[in-house]
């Protein structure tokens, strides 16, 4: 598996598939976790970063879940390909830069990612497609206890799995769920709703995670105390909470439907018209538009459109996968005619 | 990227709206978007961990010399991690215990890890092997307490560290 195979298939978690997928994008969770013998990725000497990042590379590698995984230096990549890895939410942004005695892992069909030497020598995640937390937890908790026999976590009885950033320590989880909610954004309802989670020591990030701002009407709604509570607690209450802004997501909609429906769908479909036709595209109206005709076909008003096709031309109008789908540098107009050249292609084929 | 409001503080708060059919994104420092009514007071960013951090070692942090107080593993100060906002290496959470109480209790709400383990762990050392010092223990946990305090407040911590691994031990034979 290489670089390339990545563009070509399709991630598992873009699928469409999993329980509530018209509102929930993706579930993930991940773990932070350090080696007992070493000081923290930031804090570590250049040659004990390596040491490091042999060691847990050496780990995965003999692992019986990551045997067959993709394990890149991130120094040795391109500026285009460690954008693309961001793009696919495989890895941070943070460990695209400063690239030194980095690692980054990835096992088949994007479901597990690793990173090493990131904030934590490990950070561990599995993303599924649509509301499903206890399925990527199963996973990663049983690829948590293969490493964890393999290598010698830094651990106390008292604080639990050990952190670089005491706002992880305990049990070093996040689990963060990706929500599409068009509606309670339109309805002006959603300010109540975020203020609502953060009461309910929840956060909630934009699209690419912390510090990035809500684009397409994408909120990603995760826990922030790791500490304390058991993991499977932690879960709970997230779903909890995530259940009922799926149904106030879900009411919105039908009262968008019964009570102004007509201007819904002249926006709908003049988001998709653009899609159709436009011949010059920046990225951010491109996630504000597909964000509108997910709505519609959400709402079956878009009948001939696949889910998972509109969840994948959200990624592969970005930047560097556009970029990589070309195989060479594009400057930013380039990017906006190729960007409206891949998008009006795909749902113009797709269209019966 | 500055606040679009004042275009003076850092923009920290990053909004979608819609009005009349278009979206507008909006960039806000903290102040500007609590007038707005933008309801996002208790976003929480870096920014926020790391001004909070500066007042949250309270009285641990309030003089020079403790602010000096320094990990015997990694030498990472406390100082250090007040300003990048990571530790050092495992061993600091021993190290800048005090500090760190009331931080994780106002991040987590709690100071006491419940959850999984590791299926390998690192063999804590025996100190209390001598059948005296067990007898000792009731009398003797406050005073080892008390040596505690005065080891941090005079910088050894190797002593300190002794102490410590004693304290916890005897805890845990008192619990049985």
């Amino acid at each position: 598996m290489n670089l390339e195979d990545l563009l070509r298939d399709k991630g598992e978690w873009l699928r469409s598939t999993g329980p509530h997928a018209d509102i929930v994008m993706s579930s993930r969770i991940r773990l932070a976790r350090n080696l007992a013998k070493y000081p923290f990725s930031h804090w570590a000497s250049k040659k004990e970063q390596q040491e490091i990042l042999a060691m847990v590379k050496d780990a995965i590698g003999s692992s019986k879940k990551m045997k067959t995984a993709l394990c890149l230096d991130i120094g040795k990549l391109d500026s285009i390909d460690r954008q693309f890895l961001v793009e696919r939410h495989l890895m941070s942004k943070e460990h695209s830069m400063d690239s030194e005695s980095k690692g980054l892992c990835i096992s088949d069909r994007e479901v597990i990612s690793i990173m090493i030497n990131e904030e934590d020598h490990l950070r561990m995640q599995v993303m599924r497609s649509g509301f499903d937390l206890k399925d990527a937890w199963h996973i990663i908790d049983t690829l948590d206890d293969e490493v964890s026999n393999l290598l010698l976590y830094a651990y106390s009885p008292d604080f639990g799995y050990l952190t670089a950033c005491p706002t992880n320590a305990g049990t070093g989880i996040r689990a963060s769920v990706m929500l599409h909610l068009p509606s309670l954004v339109m309805t002006k309802q959603i300010g109540k709703v975020l203020q609502a989670i953060t009461k309910l020591s929840l956060t909630a990030r934009g699209l690419y995670g912390e510090g990035t701002e809500a684009s397409g009407n994408f909120f990603q709604i995760s826990n922030q105390v790791s500490l304390g509570h058991r993991e499977e607690d932690i879960m709970d209450n997230i779903e909890r909470i995530i259940k009922q802004i799926i149904d106030h997501e879900q009411s919105a909609r039908e009262v968008l439907l019964s009570q102004n429906r007509a201007v819904l769908e002249d926006r709908i479909f003049r988001a998709y018209g653009t899609l159709r036709s436009a011949h010059i595209i920046t990225s951010s109206e491109t996630i504000d538009l597909l964000s509108l005709v997910r709505l519609g076909v959400d709402l079956n008003l878009i009948k001939s459109v696949d889910r998972a096709l509109i969840n994948e031309l959200f990624i592969i109008t970005q930047p560097a996968h556009l970029q990589k789908i070309e195989k060479k540098r594009l400057n930013p107009n380039e990017r906006d005619i190729k960007r409206a050249d891949i998008v009006r292609n795909k749902l113009v084929q797709n269209h019966d | 990227m500055l606040c679009d409001i004042c275009a003076k503080a850092q923009a920290t708060v990053h909004l979608t709206e819609i009005i009349d059919d278009k979206m507008t994104e909006l960039h806000l420092c903290e102040e500007c978007a609590q007038k707005k009514g933008a309801q996002m007071e208790s976003h929480f960013g870096l920014a926020d961990l790391l001004a909070g951090l500066a007042d949250l070692g309270g009285q641990f942090a309030t003089t020079k010399k403790e602010t000096k107080i320094k990990c015997v593993r990694c030498g990472l100060t406390y100082e250090d991690f007040k300003k990048v906002g990571r530790l050092g290496c495992g061993e600091c959470y021993t190290a800048f215990k005090e500090g760190l109480l009331p931080l994780l209790k106002r991040i987590h709400g709690s100071t006491q890890h419940y959850g999984k383990s590791p299926k390998k762990l690192a063999k804590l050392p025996k100190v209390l092997k001598s059948p005296k010092a067990a007898k000792e223990k009731k009398e003797g946990l406050q005073e080892l307490k008390d040596r505690l305090q005065q080891a941090i407040q005079k910088e050894e911590f190797e002593e300190a560290a002794k102490l410590r691994d004693m304290i916890r031990e005897m805890e845990k034979k008192n619990k049985k």
